[in-house]
């Protein structure tokens, strides 16, 4: 793949921001949504836009296409597609140009897509609106874009409902929908995110092979430098607005002139394996055996149904140690989890913690052990009762076993010491506090109960890359600070290779592999470990290791 | 609040955490600029202090009667004969009644009953309703027999339910409140439910769960103050509601004895001779359609402020 595309005889760029402002409504956290930003796609290029959550990514996705909500008013500078201006074009000419000129691939799918209208009807509307063809000839190059996104059977593509269909498949009609009038720009934002890592993958190649043979302009948003490795061949990186680089991919992610850049780069976690080979001496905390988890569907008049969640799970984790597992959604990894802290009940196995069995203790006799196992949550903005103090949260727990108030809130203080907050934030709900804040607080919270066991489920998933790489180092710490054991769920290979020493990789309810994180990811035995660490984005890419 | 914890790492200060957190307005914040609120909220006020005021705002006691000032129109001098048996001069601001009674002065002091109506049947069945929905969202096997009741209830139409009720016992202000209220409790009980199962899968609740946080606690300090918003708004469309099926059973006659002043009894001495003397039920109507939009005002101001998908959309 050329890095710098040839552009079409002729032609300049297929979109040309110049000098961009965007407003935000008075109140905000700032002034601009964007400040300043020139950059060009080319004819047949892929550009990525990257940046962390509020950088202003997305608002300059729905800017081109005409789509910003009225409180957000473009207050300078010019948007060029194909040489026109269309920064104040009427409603009626951004009609026109929306699925003909350029066209937009959601994140969602699923909520891209209506649900009550059948994928092929919706491809139609396309057609129909914007072209003159015939029904028979619209039907033959619907079926015709189906199958050139390489979706199996078109016919059964075109009548299906998009629940009926998988994620991947469903974006794939999106990008179908996007790309059938061809045409010269296609705004993709975020549109892997939503996916799993194999899915990912192939909807990676797809947009890249359609792309080099329509030779559309792609602009490219995400928040992953994987993908940008993966798909770029020039990268503009924003940071709160500000467009603080833009350059040819291995200009920006090799040899980063501006600090942000490189901080980012430094942040995304490499897929060596970091983990430490197991102390045989360290007492085992907790002992998964033959755990399975059912779900059984009885509806009052429909046929019963059987979900096997989690089939067959053995694990072991010691003290000091931290187990990963690692696995796409579905794959029954969080099953595991929320069964070890008996969030649910497993159906059947056993889970000992300390040697003794949990998995079928009553509620009553389980209270006490409750404290030895805690959970941090992935989603920050959910982890926390919004009307409740920060303070109150983290008390909760050691009040529940007996500790005095006064005892608890100075234990609580230390804590937000050793989560490097401000003991003072205690007095302070938990809207006034940042995503990464928030989790930090989880942790703290966890920590209050002074447990053996900490089950991280996907504590960093939903945390922008800097934040990770922060709130992943104060894990490790409080890991080898207080000598807990601890079992990471994460879909993210990278993150996994980062903080674990073993990992088991489950995928269908069972695990496939299972070893130390050497032995996994050095050499993989299992054919889905394999696919998984192939379809890894950014894997063979040698990211800037520069020093500040 | 630029980053509060050790920013001495570059790295933390150039991470988007270091950006200024969205400062939110408070609940209270939001609902105070209100415009609905503020002017349901007055409206409101206004009509409390009528209510506690009556007896101080040139009425005379509402059951006075006086042969001599019959079918006054609004605004006649006239004479009234109090308790002790004196004749007192009397200026009939809103007209007479065919008793000789005192409009105004009824129309007044019904405002005390309408809103202590409104205000408890909208108490009661919140009180019903909440204990109902939180025992049917956490106790599952209750749930199914709980909800099928509730559904039988909400299959009979309300007034009804209440002319029944009302009509079983011995009219006073208690029976009408609980008349008012019973055919409400479904709704609430429903709306509590839902909120329940909702809010029980939050992350929050099984962080709770996983503190050992006893059930009984998790119900009273986690799920029921997040309940609180929608179930305010709730409150004040049974609080409107309320006054409104009180009016029509004192219309119908079958609510409170016609001796005590209600804008319904009022309305419905005065039906009979609508078409000479329309003052009879113009003004307790006026009154009446003034307190229920005011509410509803404050409802709507409530809802739009309270729920924040409604608050991020504005």
């Amino acid at each position: 793949m050329s890095v710098a595309a040839k552009p079409a005889a002729g032609a300049g760029p297929v979109l040309e921001v110049r000098g961009l402002i965007i407003e935000l409504p008075k109140g905000s956290d700032r002034k601009l949504a964007v400040d300043n930003a020139s950059f060009s796609v080319g004819r047949g290029e892929i550009v990525c836009l990257v940046g962390e959550s509020g950088s202003g990514k997305s608002v300059i996705a729905q800017s081109v296409m005409g789509l910003l909500p009225k409180q957000l008013p473009v207050a300078g500078g010019s948007i060029l597609l194909e040489g026109e201006d269309i920064t104040h074009a009427p409603l009626s000419r951004l009609r026109q140009l929306r699925a003909t000129r350029m066209s937009m691939v959601f994140q969602e799918p699923m909520t891209a897509l209506n649900p009550v209208m059948s994928c092929g009807e919706q491809v139609d509307e396309v057609l129909e609106e914007h072209t003159t063809l015939s029904p028979a000839e619209r039907r033959a190059k619907i079926l015709e874009t189906i199958r050139e996104v390489r979706l199996p059977e078109p016919e059964r593509i075109y009548a299906s409902y998009p629940h009926q269909l998988s994620g991947g498949q469903r974006q794939r009609i999106v990008i179908a929908m996007a790309l059938i009038l061809d045409p010269a720009l296609i705004i993709a934002d975020e549109p892997t995110t939503a996916l799993d890592v194999t899915t990912q993958a192939q909807i990676l190649q797809l947009i890249r092979d359609l792309q080099a043979r329509h030779g559309t302009g792609v602009l490219f948003i995400t928040h992953d430098f994987g993908v940008v490795a993966e798909i770029a061949q020039r990268v503009a990186v924003l940071r709160l607005g500000n467009l603080v680089e833009f350059g040819a991919r291995d200009e920006v992610l090799k040899r980063p002139s501006h600090d942000y850049t490189k901080m980012l780069i430094r942040a995304v976690p490499t897929l060596a394996p970091v983990g430490r080979a197991a102390d045989p001496g360290a007492p085992v905390v907790l002992q998964i055996r033959n755990l399975s988890k059912t779900y059984i569907d009885r509806g009052w008049l429909t046929k019963r149904r059987e979900v096997h969640a989690a089939t067959a799970v053995n694990l072991e984790v010691r003290r000091g140690q931290t187990l990963g597992i690692v696995g796409e959604s579905g794959s029954g990894k969080s099953t595991v989890a929320r069964c070890v802290v008996r969030l649910i009940d497993p159906t059947s196995g056993e889970v000992l913690l300390g040697g003794q069995d949990i998995a079928t203790l009553s509620a009553s006799k389980l209270r006490p052990l409750r404290r030895r196992v805690q959970i941090v949550f992935q989603d920050p903005y959910r982890s926390l009762n919004p009307r409740r103090r920060v303070g109150e949260a983290i008390i909760e727990g050691p009040l529940n076993y007996g500790l005095s108030r006064s005892e608890a809130i100075v234990r609580a203080r230390k804590l937000m010491e050793l989560v490097r907050m401000d003991p003072a934030s205690l007095e302070r709900y938990p809207h006034q506090f940042s995503g990464g804040q928030r989790q930090r607080i989880c942790i703290a919270r966890a920590l209050a109960m002074e447990p053996e066991l900490l089950i991280a489920d996907e504590a960093v998933s939903a945390l922008d890359v800097s934040v990770q790489a922060q709130v992943l180092g104060l894990l490790e710490e409080i890991r080898g600070r207080l000598n807990l054991a601890m079992l990471f769920i994460t879909h993210d290979l990278r993150v996994a290779a980062q903080i674990c020493d073993h990992v088991a990789v489950m995928s269908q309810g069972h695990v496939v592999e299972y070893g130390p994180a050497s032995e996994v990811f050095l050499r993989p035995q299992h054919e889905y470990t394999r696919a998984l660490f192939a379809a890894a984005p950014g894997r063979d890419f040698a990211f800037s290791t520069d020093p500040r | 609040m630029a980053t509060d914890k050790t920013a001495d790492n570059a790295d933390d200060a150039l991470s988007t955490e270091s950006a200024d957190v969205m400062r939110y307005e408070s609940a209270w914040q939001r609902v105070r600029r209100s415009w609905s609120v503020r002017i349901g909220g007055c409206v409101l006020l206004v009509l409390l202090f009528i209510a506690v005021a009556a007896p101080w705002l040139g009425t005379v006691d509402p059951t006075l009667f006086d042969a001599g000032s019959r079918d006054l129109k609004p605004g006649q001098p006239g004479e009234i004969i109090t308790l002790d048996g004196d004749t007192i001069k009397h200026t009939f601001i809103m007209g007479s009644d065919s008793f000789g009674r005192d409009i105004y002065s009824r129309v007044i002091y019904g405002t005390r009953v309408s809103l202590v109506v409104g205000a408890f049947s909208a108490v009661v069945a919140l009180a019903f309703g909440i204990v109902l929905g939180l025992v049917s969202g956490y106790i599952r096997w209750l749930d199914g027999p709980l909800m099928r009741v509730m559904d039988g209830v909400m299959a009979i139409p309300a007034i009804l339910i209440a002319i029944a009720l009302v009509a079983m016992f011995r009219a006073s202000l208690l029976s009408v409140i609980i008349a008012i209220a019973i055919p409400e409790i479904p709704r609430v009980t429903r709306l509590v439910r839902s909120l329940v199962l909702t809010i029980r899968e939050e992350p929050y609740v099984e962080a709770a769960v996983s503190l050992g946080t006893p059930t009984w606690k998790i119900m009273f300090s986690h799920i029921l103050p997040n309940t609180v918003a929608p179930l305010l708004v709730q409150g004040t469309y049974i609080c409107a509601f309320g006054i409104l099926v009180e009016a029509i059973l004192s219309f119908l006659g079958v609510g409170l004895p016609p001796d005590i002043p209600t804008w319904g009894n009022i309305m419905s001495e005065g039906r009979s001779q609508f078409v000479t003397f329309p003052h009879n039920v113009f003004f307790p109507g006026l009154f009446l359609a003034a307190t229920v939009l005011a509410v509803n005002i404050l409802g709507d101001g409530l809802r739009d402020t309270l729920d924040p998908k409604m608050a991020r959309r504005a």
